[in-house]
Order: structure tokens, then sequence, then C-alpha cells
């Protein structure tokens, strides 16, 4: 009985917890607009966390992508030249105009997201 | 009493060693993509090759842990598998998802998430797979959770959790979470953090029964130490996922919440020093004497990775360490080092309780798997060391031209033990991979289940 009110009382801590982690814990970041989701879609179907990272998630035999926009060594056109013609490890994926466009501004988004990357000063 | 044939488990088990090997292939032409840029970039680039190798060594471990599960729970319930039908319900539809995955990612089709690269709706076919695999767990164990050993308490937790996070991990299609990316991505790592925990309690309950079968200690399974190491191990896996996140800008809670979890890990290591010098000093086994030397080993591999996973889960080091190789020397290191050493000691004493205890100790399996160990220390050393240059890099602010430049020579030996673990597994594995074929393969009169 007392284990099962061990195994009750964790699961009850961890239903509110998640409940509170789903709401109020995370809800400092802007709203994604519907060109960005498009980005963040487009970021999905081509895979590209194989080998990048945002907020630590991904791959690492690309760079990390949290903040290259406002990188100053790389920024906007470091990314676009990058999605437009491949890297030396990276494949041309031939991306349009178009798709090239939503993911730029989805990186553009996650950037201005990343708070505590500009505020630790990495 | 003797572990009896159990079909299913059989089956399990030689796709799951047959994930393994295709596997750490595709592993180790990914380590060969680090030294050299442009291998197969254009026919197999590492956006393919790298779930690949995720999805098939996670296969590995989930078809072990079930053929492990589907073979020891008719032994501790005393009553048959309730649905051999079930079972096989359960093998196909693990095997359409295998192939319709591998071929998916061949052709390029993604649209999921880290680690869940597939697209979404094939999560559909992995929970009715779960579920099937739930209701012959419960209905042939019927467990009373007030008597059981704690290894019912552990896959049982197990069985519940996958199907709680691999629920939780599709969040993300709802756009309340889709379009807050703080959001998004702890949710992702906190899924993703907890799924990994089921599966430690799917392995971790198979390697406690290994343990009483070889001492015959059924005492071992029921005392307060080891429920109190399961609801330790249970509320790491419901609240540790957050020391992922502290890069994350979610709420300073989530952060201190992780860090005093992550640190009860500390109560875990002690346990595991005290056991070590136990054992050392002690036990001297004759029963099973290859599954009890593969998890000495393997506790070895908890003691390193715990000491590592603990000071990541320090603030101050987590800030230095995030995103570099040693968040995944810690991924390799209790992957392979802990989770398939555990269950190739379970895949050991099964294959030896058919074919005869002993049988599989010999001076090739010795020399084999010394080998393998080996290699492993030298991979997930070389992990270590490229996280801590990366660092280096980091903080003089090198280019990432500049950082992969300074990288090389870790690359090189990366990829080079990495190919030799792949190599140690293969030898180590062979021996245990056609038993089971013969099994599979023999007249399916002999199956009790």
């Amino acid at each position: 009985m007392q284990k099962l009110l061990i195994f009750a009382i964790l699961f009850i801590t961890y239903i509110t917890y998640s409940s509170w982690v789903y709401t109020r814990g995370t809800d400092r970041a802007s709203i994604m607009s519907s060109h960005q989701e498009l980005g963040k879609q487009i970021y999905q179907e081509y895979n590209c966390q194989s080998c990048h990272q945002l907020f630590g998630l991904g791959g690492y035999l690309g760079p990390e992508l949290t903040t290259v926009i406002s990188d100053k060594n790389r920024g906007e056109l470091y990314a676009r030249i990058l999605l437009e013609n491949g890297a030396i490890r990276m494949p041309n994926f031939h991306l349009s105009p178009k798709q090239v466009n939503a993911l730029i501004d989805y990186l553009k988004y996650v950037d201005a997201n990343a708070f505590t990357y500009k505020t630790d000063g990495k | 009493m003797k572990i009896s044939k159990s079909i299913p488990g059989t089956w399990f088990f030689i796709m799951a060693i047959s994930s393994l090997f295709i596997g750490l292939l595709f592993g180790a032409l990914g380590g060969l993509q680090y030294v050299l840029p442009g291998f197969l970039k254009e026919a197999l680039s590492f956006q393919k090759i790298r779930p690949l190798h995720v999805y098939l060594v996670i296969n590995w471990i989930f078809c072990a842990a079930a053929g492990a599960v589907y073979y020891y729970i008719p032994y501790v319930s005393g009553r048959k598998l309730y649905s051999t039908l079930l079972a096989k319900l359960h093998i196909l539809i693990q095997l359409i998802i295998l192939i319709w995955v591998v071929t998916g990612f061949f052709m390029g089709r993604f649209g999921g998430r880290e680690y869940l690269e597939f697209p979404p709706y094939i999560v559909v076919l992995i929970i009715v797979a779960w579920i099937l695999f739930m209701i012959n767990f419960f209905v042939t164990v019927r467990p009373s959770f007030k008597e059981v050993p704690v290894y019912i308490w552990s896959w049982s937790t197990g069985l519940l959790f996958f199907l709680i996070t691999i629920c939780e991990a599709q969040l993300w299609l709802l756009p309340h979470f889709n379009n807050n990316i703080i959001r998004d991505i702890t949710v992702q790592w906190k899924a993703m953090g907890s799924m990994v925990g089921s599966w430690n309690m799917l392995v971790y309950g198979s390697a406690m029964f290994v343990m009483e079968k070889i001492t015959g200690d059924k005492g071992i399974n029921r005392s307060k130490k080891a429920f109190f190491f399961y609801f330790l191990g249970l509320t790491n896996l419901l609240f540790n996922w957050g020391h992922h996140t502290y890069i994350v800008p979610s709420s300073e809670l989530v952060r201190t919440i992780s860090y005093t979890i992550s640190m009860t890990e500390l109560l875990i290591l002690a346990n595991i020093i005290y056991s070590f010098r136990k054992t050392y000093f002690k036990t001297n086994p004759h029963k099973h004497f290859l599954s009890f030397r593969i998890v000495t080993y393997a506790e070895a591999w908890i003691l390193l990775n715990l000491v590592l996973s603990i000071s990541i889960s320090v603030p101050a080091i987590n800030f230095y360490t995030h995103g570099t190789h040693i968040t995944v020397a810690h991924a390799m290191g209790t992957t392979i080092g802990i989770n398939t050493l555990l269950l190739l000691s379970s895949l050991v004493l099964i294959a030896e309780e058919m074919i005869g205890d002993g049988k599989l100790f010999t001076p090739y399996f010795n020399r084999s798997f010394i080998f393998l160990n080996i290699s492993l220390l030298v991979f997930w050393l070389s992990l270590v060391g490229m996280g801590i240059c990366k660092i280096i890099a980091v903080h003089e602010k090198n280019s990432f031209t500049e950082m992969m430049a300074r990288l090389y020579p870790y690359f090189q030996v990366f990829s080079i033990s990495g190919i030799f673990v792949f190599l140690g597994l293969l030898l180590v594995l062979m021996p245990v991979f056609k038993t089971f074929l013969k099994l599979g393969l023999a007249k399916q009169s002999s199956d009790p289940s």
C-alpha cells in the first residue's frame, strides 16, 4: 500500500508539474507567424536538426543556429548563402527562394527568443 | 527452474541484433563523414545517416528489452503468455514500422523531430504495437503491486511511461506548443528525457531479474533498498530531464527542480561504489558467470557515466559543456556502455538457459568482449576530449571552420574507435545471434508460450 501511495504522489506531482511546464513555465516566447511556422516545417522536413542545433537540440556536424542571425561574424547573409549553395559537408538541397525566405524568417524568430544566449554573452 | 523458450522473445532478439548491426554500420559511416568531408555527401548525407543510425540503435534497445520481457514474464508469473497472437502482431507491426521508417529515411522523408525524425503518423502504429505489448504483459503477470518484486514495478513503469512520453513527444502538432519555440523545445526535451527513463526502466528491470537469477537470492529484489532506488529512479525519470534545458529560457523553477533532482543521483553513485566493493570481495558466482561478468562491466560504465552526468548537471559546468560532444559522450556511454551491456547480459543468460550454462563463455567471447570495452573507452574519451576542445575553441571565439580544424585529430580517433566498437559488438553478439537464429528457425513445437 505504501509503495502504491508513493507512486500515486509522484504521478500526481508529475501531472501537476507537466501542466505548469505546458503553460506558465514556458510562456516567455513570442508567438510564431504563419510564415515562420512554414520555415519551421521546412526545417523539420529537411531534417536540418541532424547537423544543426537549436537551443542545444540537434547534431554537431554543422554550426549551432540559435543565434546565427544576430551573430556579428555570421548573420542573415551567411545563412542565406549556405541555404542556397550548400557547403563542404552540407548538400545543396535546391531550396526555392520561398523556402529559403521562410527558413530565414524562422531563424530570425528563434534568435529573437534566445534570451539566455544573449544575457550569458554566448 | 529454467526459463522456457519463447518464440516472440526469440524473434524480437533476432530483430534487435539485426537492427544493431545495421545501425552501427550507419554509425561508422557517419563517423567517417567527420574526417572525410564530402564522403557520401550527395548519395547518403549525414542528414540521412544520423537518423538511420539513431533509429536503428534505439530499435535495438526496445526490441531486445521487449524480447527479454517476453521470455521472463511466463517464468516470473508461472503462467503461459496471455496471447501468442497479440505477440505475433506486435512483432509484425514492429517489423512494418522498421521497414517503413528505414525506407523513408533513405528516400529523405522526414517531418518529425530530433530522435523521432519520421513523419508523425507512424507514431500511431508505434502506439498500437505498444498497447498490444502492454496487454500481454499485464494480463499475463496480473501484478499485485503490494507483493511483486521490484523488476515487475520497473517493467510496468517502463511500459506506462513509454506510452505517455511518445504521446507527449507529439504535442508539437498542436498550435499551443508549435507556435511557441520555448515551450516546444522544453516539452521536446521533457518528453525525450523521460522516454529515455522509460526504456531504462525496461532494461534495468531485466538486469535486476538477471542478478536474481545469477545469485538465486530472491530477497535482493524485494528489499527496502531495492525499492528506494526504484523510486529514486522514477523521480529522475519524471523530473530529471530539465538538466538539458538550462540554456532554454523557460522558468527559473524548471532549472532549479532539475538541478536538485539531478543531484539525487549522487545517492545512486554512492550505492554503486559500495556495491562494487561488496561484489568484488564477497561474490563468487558459479552460475551464469558470463552474464555476471557483463553486468560487472556495465556497473563500471554506470559509475563512469554518473560522474559525467552529475558533473554536467551543475549549472556552472553545464554552461560550458552544453552543446558540446560531452553530451554525446554521455549518450553513447549510457546507450552502449550501460543499456547495451545490460541487455547483452540478459540475452546471454537466456541463450545459455537454452543451450547450456557456460556454452558461450569461450576464449573468443572473452577476447572480443575486452576488445569491445577498450574500444568503447577510447571512443568515449575521444568524445570527452572533443567536448573540452570545443569549449576552448568557443572561449577563444574561433569560427566554426577553425573549430572543426582544431577538432580534427579527435575526429580521427572517434571515427576509428567507433569502427572498432562496431566490430567489437559484431564479434560479441555474433554467437548470441546465431543461437537465437537457430532457436527461431527450429520447429515451434517446443514453444511453451
